[in-house]
């Protein structure tokens, strides 16, 4: 795959290293220091780090302030931006915004629905969805045009992402829809969180036997467990999440003081098992409020340290 | 058909409780298929408002009318001789027909005694589910005969979002995927190949977006 922006992400996976991104959540306040920090203890072990945007839809400071942060900081964000709030107005003027600050990639998501968040009385917009986004950005960088048919002055040079969740239902649409990510636009992929690994094994073999790794870069996504019970209430009650009852049961037969120690391991053997799977490319983990771990994740794991591709 | 709720008889006594006369004006139409707002459901809420202000030891002259449709001029015209009797008008038709009825009689309150909810389908015996939004521009050719900007809570024009599961949507485990559904709806069909086809950027503004809609038709014109 040809190297198109100048997002150091890009240019890790295409020299065929695998990659490692985290992310951090933006704050419940304005607090200006608690992106910093959680930047500060992940950034030597990771080459992007992402930044949420409004996740389960629980309204936060906004996602590309944080990015700006992270690359005053001299940092690699990944802007991540949701459909849910913005119309095409919105969305394509924050991406001017990012691009004016030289913020190299951007993920396209659709976003949770607002009904699980502190706002469920809202609206939600929906002008575009997550694929629409995708072929938006493409449409500014590649023609270096507003969706309008205005010519951008100086137009965005994001590395394009989206999220893929091998989980959701129907299972047989699931590599279809990937291609459809990458046929609008997608040129990398963070997957939901990883549990059952023989699933996301069959979801890559049929992504490879289409040859879609071949024209997208793959990372698989993790988020270690804390606890039996976020092993529980990831099984339960987040949609679109598959924990094995082999993985609950190793937790909850472990001590509760040893627990998250046992959800490191399993994040580790995951990666380490992951690594041998063909057409991945890279890692993406994700420690919710637990950012700290995410260096002895990576060290365990064998990816420290990480390229120098300045 | 245009499907509605009742609202709560609290609410309605509320907006109605300084009236001497008021006027109950059911429709034969929609909200009649839907036992919101017809015949019998004026009745019903007449019945009451005598009953509440009786209580009060109130005397308050409660009128009965169902029309053919508030959404008609013509139909309208039938209460011109005794709107002047009441002071208010609790119309149970849809949103529709009570804004058709205030416009007509122009210095007379009319409140609604319905929430207006959707268009949709009855699906059983007292059930009622939402199928069309009206955008003004129907993709139903193009997704198996099911609406995804009514049928998907984020009205996805390309999907299943990550949320799908077991066929249920992400928001509510009762509440069907819309895209399952257009889903099982291609491979019925056997035009799963379809499914890979991106649905391009959707022109809203012939939708909501757009501003208030209208339709004028020149070879139905007077
Ligand atoms: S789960 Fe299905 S219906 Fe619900 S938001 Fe996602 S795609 Fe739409």
């Amino acid at each position: 795959m040809t190297i198109r922006t100048a997002s150091k992400l890009e240019k890790i996976l295409a020299s065929g290293q695998l990659a490692v991104t985290s992310e951090c959540g933006p704050p419940r306040g304005s607090d200006p220091e608690v992106i910093p920090r959680k930047a500060e203890a992940i950034k030597n072990h990771v080459d992007a780090i992402n930044v949420t945007d409004n996740q389960t839809s629980m309204t936060r400071l906004c996602s590309l302030a944080a990015c700006i942060r992270l690359k005053l900081m001299g940092l690699e964000p990944v802007l991540q931006m949701v459909t849910r709030d913005r119309n095409r107005i919105a969305l394509q003027s924050d991406i001017l915004g990012a691009a004016s600050f030289d913020i190299q990639n951007i993920l396209c998501l659709s976003g949770d629905h607002q009904s699980f968040g502190d706002c469920a009385r809202g609206q939600n917009v929906y002008d575009i969805d997550s694929l629409q986004l995708l072929q938006t950005v493409r449409h500014m960088r590649d023609e270096g045009k507003f969706l309008g048919g205005d010519p951008i002055i100086r137009p965005p040079r994001l590395f394009v992402g989206a999220a893929e969740n091998p989980f959701a239902d129907p299972y047989e649409i699931r590599v279809p829809r990937l291609a459809k990510k990458i046929a609008a636009g997608a040129e990398f992929i963070q997957t939901q969180c990883i549990y059952n690994l023989d699933k996301f094994e069959d979801w890559m073999r049929q992504a490879r036997d289409r040859g879609l790794t071949e024209q997208v870069y793959i990372l698989a996504g993790l988020t270690p467990m804390k606890s039996v019970g976020m092993a529980r209430y990831m099984k339960n009650r987040v949609p679109g999440m598959d924990v094995p009852d082999a993985v609950v049961k190793r937790l909850a037969d472990t001590p509760k003081e040893k627990q998250a120690e046992e959800g490191i391991k399993i994040c580790v053997e995951s990666i380490q098992r992951l690594k041998e799977v063909k057409g991945v490319a890279g890692f993406h983990i994700m420690a919710i409020e637990w950012e700290e771990k995410v260096p002895e994740i990576v060290e365990q794991a064998g990816l420290y340290p990480r390229p120098d591709v300045a | 058909m245009i499907v509605a709720e009742k609202k709560p008889i609290e609410e309605i006594i509320d907006t109605v409780k300084d009236c001497q006369s008021i006027l109950v004006l059911g429709c034969n139409e929609c909200v009649t298929v839907c036992e919101a707002g017809g015949k019998k459901e004026v009745g019903l809420l007449a019945s009451a408002l005598r009953m509440h202000f009786l209580q009060q030891g109130r005397e308050v002259n409660i009128g009965e009318r169902t029309l053919e449709r508030q959404c008609d001029q013509e139909y309208l015209e039938e209460i011109r001789d005794i709107i002047d009797l009441y002071d208010m008008v609790v119309s149970i038709a849809c949103g529709v027909g009570v804004q058709f009825t205030a416009e007509k009689y122009h210095a007379k309150p009319v409140v609604p005694g319905v929430n207006t909810l959707f268009m949709g389908a009855n699906e059983a015996r007292g059930v009622w589910s939402e199928r069309c939004q009206g955008c003004g521009q129907c993709l139903l050719a193009v997704s198996g005969g099911i609406c995804p900007v009514s049928r998907c809570a984020k009205r996805i024009l390309n999907g299943p979002c990550g949320g799908s599961s077991a066929g249920k949507c992400e928001i509510n485990k009762e509440l069907p995927c819309g895209w399952q559904l257009i889903i099982d709806r291609l491979k019925a069909l056997g035009r799963m190949d379809d499914y890979e086809k991106i649905i391009p950027i959707k022109d809203w503004s012939t939708e909501r977006a757009g501003g208030p809609r209208k339709v004028v038709r020149e070879d139905l014109k007077l």
